[in-house]
């Protein structure tokens, strides 16, 4: 282990004992490859094992390590001790959300949210197996493909004021899988979807901060697929004002 | 048959948002500039409803307000409201490329590319009335 010095602040919050979260410090040492999660999974292992967070796969896959890490969303399994060194860190739970015990935030809300925008391919009339696959082309894939790359780590809901002060908003990442789906050939769900998404809490909520965009680790760009869903909701209804026969 | 999902409760900790919130970061802070030119423009926008309105009390009444906005006060709230007035034009027209999905044939134009056009559209545009309303 290399002679560098870190001092990491993290928020603790145990409900059983205290009203309102505190901060500890500790202070490690750290070789040069170390993320922030690792530092984390140092201190639960060898200082502090009441220490509690999520993690999983480490590589930036399951999206379950977002924190804030100096005031920033980050997944902290891609957030180099290095980068920050030599000043300290202070690790907190994603704000907005409820924080459930030290790092871990309630992701309830979220889960509600996503469910309803009906993430997944909806058929009017599903086609018999028999018939195979739904073809779709390059082209086609290439329409939602960025959109498919959400991995639901929520620090686009933690960059959003919107979010933070109207807990209500759907927020970017359901609305992006909403326009990924909507933009995928095989879908026939647009319409149940915009009854949630073209609501008061769904894009029209958005005043286009565009800090979810910048905090995605995926490069999914929410702010983009919101503002793109608001043109095409405007251009609908506007079809349908113009020509109301045109619509079944 | 589909069963109800179940209900955890467990105590959370809701952490109050900080009135400054905006202060803490560059970005928020210039979001927040955004949002309060709105302001601006909309008082601009009645102060000129208002001298439209005067047209029809005659030459003389315009002719005072007209020599009211000559004041101080008024030149400076002119030129803030300017500025902020720009400002959001640029934010507005510098999205363009990420909102609209232009395709010519089956190439998608970059999105630079539609940025680009829509400010120089823009400069165009405001060049062309500040032309016909100065000459």
């Amino acid at each position: 282990m290399s002679a560098k010095k870190i001092t990491m602040r993290v928020t603790r919050y145990r409900p059983e004992q205290e009203d309102a979260p505190t901060e500890q410090a500790y202070e490690l040492e750290f070789p040069d490859d170390w993320v922030v999660l690792d530092a984390l999974n140092y201190i639960k292992d060898d200082v502090d094992g009441t220490l509690t967070f999520r993690w999983s796969c480490r590589m930036g896959i399951c999206g379950s390590c977002g924190m804030m890490v100096n005031g920033e969303p980050k997944l902290t399994c891609a957030a180099f001790l290095r980068d920050y060194y030599p000043a300290e860190i202070r690790v907190e739970p994603l704000q907005y959300f409820p924080i459930i015990r030290d790092l871990v935030i309630d992701m309830t809300d979220f889960l509600h949210k996503l469910k309803a925008i009906t993430p997944w391919i909806v058929r009017d009339e599903e086609k018999p197996l028999a018939e195979g696959e739904y073809l779709q082309t390059p082209a086609q894939l290439a329409d939602y493909k960025q959109f498919s790359m959400c991995i639901n780590c929520m620090l686009c809901y933690s960059a959003c004021p919107v979010y933070g002060h109207e807990p209500e908003f759907i927020g970017p990442a359901a609305i992006a899988l909403a326009h990924r789906y909507n933009l995928d050939s095989r879908d026939e769900g647009q319409e149940a979807r915009q009854q949630v998404i073209a609501s008061s809490e769904g894009i029209w909520d958005c005043t286009l901060v565009g800090e979810c965009t910048e905090v995605c680790p995926k490069r999914v760009d929410p702010a983009m697929a919101i503002q793109r869903t608001k043109v095409a909701t405007t251009t609908e209804w506007a079809k349908s004002m113009l020509m109301p026969w045109g619509k079944q | 048959m589909k069963q109800p999902e179940p209900e955890y409760t467990y105590p959370t900790y809701h952490r109050p948002i900080p009135a400054t919130w905006w202060l803490r970061d560059r970005k928020y802070f210039l979001f927040m500039m955004r949002e309060l030119s709105s302001f601006f423009i909309a008082v601009f926008l009645l102060i000129y409803l208002y001298g439209l309105s005067l047209l029809s009390k005659g030459q003389a009444a315009y002719g005072q307000f007209q020599e009211t906005l000559r004041s101080g006060g008024f030149t400076l709230f002119f030129v803030v409201a300017f500025i902020f007035a720009v400002y959001h034009s640029w934010t507005w027209w510098s999205i363009m490329g990420k909102v609209q999905v232009v395709r010519l044939g089956d190439h998608k134009v970059p999105e630079r590319v539609i940025t680009a056009v829509a400010l120089a559209g823009w400069v165009v545009a405001s060049a062309v009335v500040l032309f016909v309303f100065t000459r």
